[in-house]
Order: structure tokens, then C-alpha cells, then sequence
């Protein structure tokens, strides 16, 4: 008997006005994988992330979660059973504290499920997790307002902001772009480790090598379709997507 | 030539209070203590030496310092624009009111149920607006106390345009004024601790950034639902009490003033604080008994400063002489 | 009865669109809330009488002169006050709230109350239509709501402007990228929005009294109509306007005057309940750029 796929996405659809943002995608993904997602701008990948995450509804298509169906879940719920997200245009709590950015998530009542109705001190578990994600423990970084972080910073607080929440599925949309090759360097660590751990990863990303390195998968997208799906290795050697992501560039 | 730019520094005795270290000296705890204790203890003073007049104006200001205190947390903590704290009164008005009228209930059980069910109401009331963003929710909270008032108007229903009047007073002045005055400072030193507990927090992120909340897992709706509660409990405690203080409910109730003093109060004090809400309060209420013979005037005045308020000093009273108290300032040549 | 409900049910319809339809334009093209809509109205109505009664000037020119004005303070108030908070929402809110507040309280402070407020209609005399009397007023305000509404529709599709207006209405950002200067938009919708409600209250205003009440009950109006229809949708304003218009004279006519309130209120409720963007609302709210 085969095993039920952690996520199944089946023919999910989304238009703007005339734009058929997302086109009849469908995918499964199981547990521990690292399924990357790439495409030219505009095809569709941020929508894409909408739609798991419920941040938007589709017009049409499903999506099953360990074989339930979320579809209809609002955003909140479906982060409470564990999927968790990061917004390309980051969105931090600007007039909070970095640390106490990650107050929210850790007060949520997945978490204080997971910890079993007691918690103690927040505050340390808000510093512990930044330092894992590079934020130097020991300086004032942790503890300066949002909007007075770099942008690079910004980007990781997205990512630990994610790690509060305990996710079993994490989606990481273009997390490494706007880093420098140092910070990227520093990150990539941080996901090995969340693979080995078990938490399964989807990454929408425009760094092909260091995405290259990490999935397992990749899935290309075009004007909102699914144009192709294999290892990284079939990935680059298919001539389609040389042409979608050459053409692209070539107008 | 000499160029002069104005340099902002902490004051010493700031610096020295920031820490365990405040407990040095009795000049620095007194630092850190008199800005709360000596507003507190001529609070709760000033009534005694205060001709009966001005008692009464020291209820009515603690009552818009009420609702300032809820129009600023509902605001300033989770971001809803409330053009209708008469509407939070009115309903606890109404209530008490009713209760005492119709069913003959003492002020002693009118005030607490009305306070919970006006609450309860308002927010249900208002639940279908905090789905929208943006501006639904002050436009929502401007048409109903209007409506409500058209209502009663046109269906005489609950005294219709006369009200109900020869409703049970409260026992005595001073019974009077300390309930107001404790519920006033109950009221504003929980909500400061609220608002900077875990759930706070969550309340603030909503406020600036609703999606990054709900990607923590968390029900923005719920959350709202809740601050709205907490600011309609003390809107409507403030309506069913000074129901009582008048012994009448009418249509006034549900009068704009209960809607542009409290704003006005909390940005002339300083939105984000509450503290400047009572600040504000205490500063404009009894100006507008000064100023009682220019009747309609008093709210174009008010009207007035929010706008000049709003677009010249936004910062407030409050948060100007909390600067002042904690820094000073000097010109140095560069 | 019923021909009476058709007839006085579209007329309150098109009072309805009249009143709402220049918030509604401010707030689609600039995403202001101008809370003084119906102090602006007000404000029309007293410069009109002043001129009217002070100066003696023509009926026609008061008019025009009146509109001119208002407008120019729709104008103003963006650039003296709106300007400096730009972008804060609340704020913006508070300050056109506020300000709304101190034009009618200030009218009520100077005295402008009392029956003598009135102003002339535009041609004494009124008709049968369909065995029911409808004075040439009612008429002429049909008529000019009816073709506001389609000047309106031509406007934002075929004129440069208008179109301007649309783009900026769409994506303010990348608006601006393609060189529309978007203080100088939501100058102009500010006072096209102040323009209208200058138009309403001349057409509207002979048919009763000029009173300060007045001032709230057409903001109440508006922001009735607005969440009825939905933020931004001239379609929906109509709509909103033609089935509230309706639904109030129904039950004027057969259950009581008093219950129109409930009606309005009712129906802000169901549709806050069922369709929360309003009945012709793009969703443009709820579902922002994620
Ligand atoms: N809320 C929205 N309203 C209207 N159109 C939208 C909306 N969100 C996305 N789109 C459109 O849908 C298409 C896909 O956008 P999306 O952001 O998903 O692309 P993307 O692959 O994430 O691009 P990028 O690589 O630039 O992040 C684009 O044409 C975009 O303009
Ligand atoms: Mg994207």
C-alpha cells in the first residue's frame, strides 16, 4: 500500500481579472523531501504559495494535507497544523523588537499545544532561535526595532519567525534573495539542518545553484503552468525550460 | 560661521534609575515613582477640597477619560478606527437604563450586567466590520449610534424622545465619585500591562501587519473580537454609570460628543499611551466647562485641535513630557 | 399605490446615488475617506443661500459659483491638511471626521438654523405621471443623477484623466512609475468628490430645509450606500442605491415610516454578513497583494 504524500495539490487554479496567475498545478510532495519551485518573474510561484497557505482561495483544485482537505482552511489554521511561510516581501512587526517579533508565533496555540499548555519564558526561546538563524546573541541586533534591521536580517527574521511556529512544512519563498553570498552561506547550514530533523521544505527560489544543491525536486513554473518536474539534474538538461527561462531574458 | 544643531541626551538620573540600581537612593526611586503616584494621589484628593459643581465635573471628565482610554487602546494597539465610542456608551446607557426602568434592578447589579451585556452586544454588533480592513470598521461604528438614535426616535421604544427618567440614583457623591475615579485608574494601568504582556504583543502585530499574523497561526478575528470587547466594556461601564448619576437615559446617549471628546482628549494627550488619554481628558473637559457659554463652539474647538493635533504634533502632550522628563536638551556647535 | 412605490422608489434611489457618489469617487481614485462629504454638502447649501439672499445674485450663477467653491475646498483640504498625513489612513480619517464636525458645529454656532433656510426650486409645477404627481424637481433630479452617472462612466473610460484616475486607482506605485503625479490626482478627486456633493446639494437641497442634521444624515447616507455597494464600483453604488431606494419606500408604504432605519440598517448588516465587500465590491480589500 503506498503511503499517503504529506501535501497533494491537485489542479489548483487562481486568475487575477484576466491574468491566469496559477494554471492547473498539481503535485504531491512527501514527508522529508525538499521540493524546490523556480520560474521566470510573474509565473506564478508566490500565488502558488498563496494558495497552500490559504492566504488566498482558489478558483478551482485542491489541496490535501497528510490526506485532509485544506482547501477551505483559513490562513490561521492551516499554519496551526504546521505549515508554515515566508513572505518574499518580508513582513516583519516593524515597531516591535526582532525578538519579540517571534512573541506572536510563540504565543500562538500550536505551539502551546505542542509545549503542552505550559511555557516558560518566551523572551529566551525568542533569543535562542535568532541566534540560529545568524542573529549575533550577544549585541544589540536582537533587540533593536524591526524597521531599524538591514534588509538581509529581515529575510532571517522571516525564516525564524517560521521555526517559532514548529512547522512540519516549511515554505520558504525566495528566502536568499536580497542576501549576500556570506549570509547565504550562513543560512544554507540552518536548512540542512531542518532536513535532517525532518521537516519537510518547499523553496521558491531564484538562486539555482545553492537551490540545486539543496532539493530533491524541482518543479518549473510558466505563465502560471506546471512546464516541468524532475531532479535537478533533468532540470537542467531540459531544453523547455532553457527556452522559458532564454526567452524570457531575450525580449 | 558656527553651525548649531540641537543634541538630545538622556538625563543621569534616567540613566541611573534604568536598572536594579533605581533602588539606591530614595531621590531616585522617587524619580521613577512621582510621575505615577503624584497625578494618583491628586486624583483622589482634589474631590475632597472641590465645590460640589466641580465634583461633578471631575465624574464627567473621568467618564470621557474612560472612553479615551478605550478609543486609544482600540486604536493605537489594534489599529481600528472607532468613530462611534457613542455607541459603546449608548448601548451601556440604554442597558442600565432599561434594566432599571422596566425590570426595577438597583444600580448595584444594573452597572455589571450592563457593562458585560453592552460589551457582549457591541460586539456582536460590530463583528461582521472586522472581517473588512481599512475604513469599514470606523464607518460601520459612525452609522450605528446614529441609526440606533433614529430608531428610538421614530419607534418611541425605550422613552422614545423623552427618554426613561426617575431612574435610581447612585448612594451618595462620594460613592459616586471614587467609583468612577478607581474604575478610571483600574482601568488604565491594567491596559498598560496588557498591552505589553504576550497578548499585547500579539494585538500590536496585528496592527502592523494582519498577514504575518495569521501566518503565526493565529486568528486575527479572535484577537480583534477581543480588544473590541475589552474597549466596549469600558465604554459601556461609563454609559450605564452616568445613567445612574444622572438618574436618565435619553437620546443623548447616543450624542457625537461621546465620540469627538475622547478622540480629541487621546491626540491632544498622546496616542499610544493612555496615559495622555486621561491626560487629555482631564485638560479638555473642564476647559469645555470654562467654556460652556459658547455651546456649539466647544466642539468646533475640539474639532479644531484634533486636526491641528493630528497634523502638527502628532506625538501628543503625553509623550512630550515624558521626553522632556527623561531627556534634556542642548545646542552644540559643529 | 404600486405605481406610487415605482415612481418615489426610483427618485429615493437616485437621492441615494446623488449623495454617495462623490465619496465614493474621492475614495476610489485616492483611497481617501473624505468624512466632510456632507459638511461640504451643507456648506453648498449656505453659499448658495448667501448669494441667493445677500448679494442677489442670479439663481444659475449662484449655482456655478457655489459648485466653484466647494470645490476648491475639496482641493484645500487636501493640500493643507491631508497632504501632511498621506498614507495614514487613521489619520486621514480622523482629520476629514473632525473637520466635518467643526464646519457643521460652526454653522449651528453662527446661527444658519431655521425654516428660513430654504432654497428656490429651479421650476414651480409638477406633472401625473402615471396618475401619480411628481413635481419638476423630483424630474430634473432624475435626470441629473441618471446623467452624472453615465458623464461619470464616459469620464473614467474615455477621457485622459480619467483614465489616470483608473491606473491610479489600480496600483498607485507603479502609477507613479509611468509619470502620473499622484498629488496632483488626488487634488482633483478631492475636488470632483466635493464638485458632486456641491451638485447633489443644489438639486436636492430646494426640495427641504437646509439644516446642520442634514449634514450627518447625508454622510450617513454615503457611507450607507458605500458598504452596501462596495468601495469603489460606480456600478455598485447605483445598484446599492436603486435596491436600498427601493426597499425604504417599500416599507414606508406598506408597513411604516418609522421602520426605514431598520431597513437600512438591516440591509448593511446582511450584506457585512454575506458579502462583505459590499454587492459589487472587487474583493480589492480583502484580498490585497499577499
Ligand atoms: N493580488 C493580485 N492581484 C492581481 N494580480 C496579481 C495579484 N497577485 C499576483 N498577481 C499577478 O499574478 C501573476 C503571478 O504573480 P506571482 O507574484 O505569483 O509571480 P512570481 O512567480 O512570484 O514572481 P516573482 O518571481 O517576481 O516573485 C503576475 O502576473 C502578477 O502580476
Ligand atoms: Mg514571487
Amino acid at each position: 500500500m503506498k503511503e499517503v504524500p504529506l501535501l497533494q495539490v491537485v489542479n489548483i487554479s487562481k486568475q487575477f481579472g484576466g491574468v491566469r496567475a496559477v494554471d492547473g498545478v498539481s503535485f504531491e510532495l512527501c514527508q522529508g523531501e525538499i521540493l524546490g519551485i523556480v520560474g521566470p518573474n510573474g509565473s506564478g510561484k508566490t500565488t502558488l504559495v498563496n494558495l497552500l497557505t490559504g492566504f488566498i482561495k482558489p478558483a478551482s483544485g485542491k489541496v490535501f494535507y497528510k490526506g485532509r482537505d485544506i482547501t477551505a482552511l483559513a490562513a490561521h489554521e492551516i499554519a496551526g497544523l504546521g505549515i508554515a511561510r515566508t513572505f518574499q516581501m518580508v513582513r516583519p512587526f516593524y515597531h516591535l523588537p526582532a525578538f519579540k517579533n517571534l512573541i506572536v508565533p510563540l504565543y500562538s496555540p500550536r505551539v502551546k499545544r505542542l509545549s503542552g499548555g505550559k511555557f516558560g519564558d518566551r523572551d529566551a526561546v525568542a533569543i535562542d532561535l535568532l541566534e540560529e538563524v545568524g542573529f549575533e546573541r550577544d549585541s544589540f541586533v536582537p533587540y533593536k526595532p524591526a524597521s531599524a534591521l538591514p534588509h538581509g536580517y529581515l529575510k532571517r527574521l522571516e525564516l525564524a519567525r517560521c521555526l517559532a511556529l514548529r512547522p512540519a512544512l516549511l515554505i520558504l519563498d525566495e528566502l536568499f534573495s536580497g542576501l549576500s553570498m556570506a549570509e547565504v552561506a550562513s543560512t544554507l547550514p540552518v536548512l540542512e539542518k531542518l532536513q535532517i530533523e525532518g521537516i519537510t521544505l518547499i523553496m521558491v527560489e531564484h538562486r539555482l545553484r545553492e537551490l540545486f544543491r539543496l532539493a530533491n525536486r524541482v518543479i518549473v513554473l510558466n505563465f502560471g503552468a506546471k512546464l516541468a518536474e524532475g531532479t535537478p539534474q533533468e532540470i537542467i538538461n531540459n531544453e523547455e525550460v532553457k527556452e522559458a527561462y532564454l526567452g524570457s531574458e531575450a525580449v | 560661521m558656527v553651525s548649531r544643531r540641537r543634541e538630545r541626551l538622556e538625563r543621569g538620573i534616567k540613566v541611573r534609575t534604568d536598572d536594579v540600581y533605581a533602588l539606591c537612593s530614595t531621590k531616585e526611586m522617587l524619580y521613577l515613582v512621582a510621575p505615577r503616584l503624584i497625578p494618583i494621589l491628586v486624583l483622589l484628593l482634589l474631590p475632597l477640597i472641590l465645590p460640589t459643581y466641580w465634583q461633578k465635573v471631575v465624574i464627567f471628565t473621568g467618564v470621557f477619560a474612560l472612553l479615551s482610554i478605550s478609543w486609544d487602546f482600540l486604536y493605537s494597539f489594534t489599529g481600528l478606527v472607532s468613530l462611534g465610542q457613542a455607541l459603546f456608551f449608548g448601548v451601556g446607557a440604554y442597558l442600565a437604563g432599561s434594566l432599571n426602568h422596566y425590570f426595577d434592578i438597583s444600580p448595584g447589579l444594573t452597572i455589571p450586567i450592563s457593562t458585560i451585556a453592552g460589551a457582549t452586544l457591541c460586539t456582536l454588533f460590530l463583528l461582521p466590520a472586522l472581517r473588512l480592513r481599512g475604513i469599514y470598521f470606523a464607518m460601520i461604528t459612525l452609522v450605528l449610534p446614529l441609526i440606533f438614535l433614529r430608531i428610538i426616535e421614530a419607534t418611541a421604544i425605550l422613552g422614545g424622545t423623552d427618554g426613561l427618567t426617575a431612574l435610581a440614583p447612585l448612594p451618595g457623591i462620594w460613592i459616586e465619585l471614587y467609583l468612577i475615579l478607581g474604575i478610571m485608574l483600574v482601568a488604565l494601568f491594567a491596559l498598560r500591562r496588557l498591552v505589553n504582556s504576550d497578548f499585547g504583543l500579539v494585538l500590536r502585530g496585528i496592527h502592523d501587519n494582519d498577514q504575518a499574523v495569521k501566518g503565526a497561526g493565529i486568528n486575527i478575528y479572535w484577537y480583534k473580537a477581543q480588544a473590541l470587547f475589552i474597549a466596549a466594556l469600558l465604554g459601556s461601564f461609563a454609559g450605564a454609570y452616568l445613567t445612574h448619576v444622572y438618574m436618565f437615559v435619553g437620546l443623548s446617549a447616543f450624542a457625537l460628543d461621546f465620540t469627538v471628546v475622547p478622540i480629541a482628549a487621546t491626540v491632544v494627550g498622546g496616542m499610544g499611551t493612555l496615559g495622555g488619554s486621561v491626560l487629555g481628558a482631564f485638560i479638555l473637559v473642564p476647559l469645555s466647562e470654562v467654556l460652556r457659554a459658547f455651546g456649539p463652539l466647544r466642539i468646533v474647538f475640539y474639532a479644531l485641535l484634533i486636526v491641528v493635533f493630528i497634523i502638527l504634533k502628532p506625538e501628543g502632550l503625553f509623550n512630550y513630557l515624558q521626553r522632556k522628563y527623561r531627556e534634556f536638551e542642548r545646542w552644540v556647535e559643529v | 399605490m404600486l405605481e406610487n412605490v415605482l415612481i418615489y422608489g426610483l427618485i429615493n434611489g437616485m437621492v441615494l446615488a446623488l449623495l454617495a457618489i462623490g465619496f465614493a469617487l474621492t475614495f476610489g481614485i485616492s483611497g481617501i475617506a473624505n468624512f466632510a462629504h456632507g459638511a461640504l454638502y451643507i456648506l453648498t447649501g449656505y453659499t448658495v443661500w448667501v448669494f441667493l439672499h445677500t448679494l442677489g445674485t442670479p439663481y444659475l450663477l449662484a449655482i456655478f459659483l457655489a459648485m466653484a467653491i466647494t470645490a476648491l475646498i475639496g482641493a484645500a483640504i487636501y493640500n493643507v491638511i491631508l497632504l501632511r498625513i498621506r498614507g495614514m489612513r487613521s489619520s486621514e480619517i480622523i482629520a476629514t471626521f473632525a473637520l466635518a464636525l467643526a464646519i457643521l458645529e460652526a454653522f449651528r454656532f453662527f446661527g444658519f438654523v431655521g425654516a428660513k433656510y430654504t432654497l428656490p426650486t429651479f421650476v414651480e409645477g409638477s406633472v401625473s405621471v402615471a396618475g401619480v404627481i411628481v413635481d419638476y424637481q423630483r424630474l430634473i433630479l432624475i435626470g441629473v443623477g441618471a446623467g452624472l452617472v453615465g458623464l461619470l462612466w464616459f469620464f473614467t473610460h474615455y477621457t485622459k484623466t480619467g483614465l489616470a484616475f483608473r491606473a491610479i486607482a489600480q496600483v498607485e506605485r507603479t502609477a507613479l512609475t509611468l509619470g502620473i503625479d499622484s498629488d496632483r490626482m488626488a487634488t482633483l478627486s478631492l475636488a470632483f468628490g466635493a464638485a458632486l456633493a456641491a451638485l447633489a446639494a443644489i438639486v436636492l437641497l430646494p426640495l427641504g430645509q437646509i439644516t446642520v442634521e442634514t449634514g450627518l444624515n447625508v454622510l450617513l447616507n454615503a457611507l450607507a450606500i458605500c458598504i452596501l455597494g462596495g468601495l469603489g464600483s460606480v456600478t455598485g453604488i447605483v445598484a446599492a442605491s436603486l435596491l436600498l431606494g427601493y426597499a425604504q419606500i417599500i416599507t414606508v408604504t406598506y408597513i411604516a415610516p418609522h421602520w426605514l432605519m431598520v431597513v437600512t440598517l438591516v440591509a448593511i448588516f446582511v450584506v457585512l454578513l454575506v458579502k462583505p465587500s459590499g454587492l459589487f465590491g472587487k474583493q480589492k480589500e480583502l484580498e490585497e497583494r499577499v
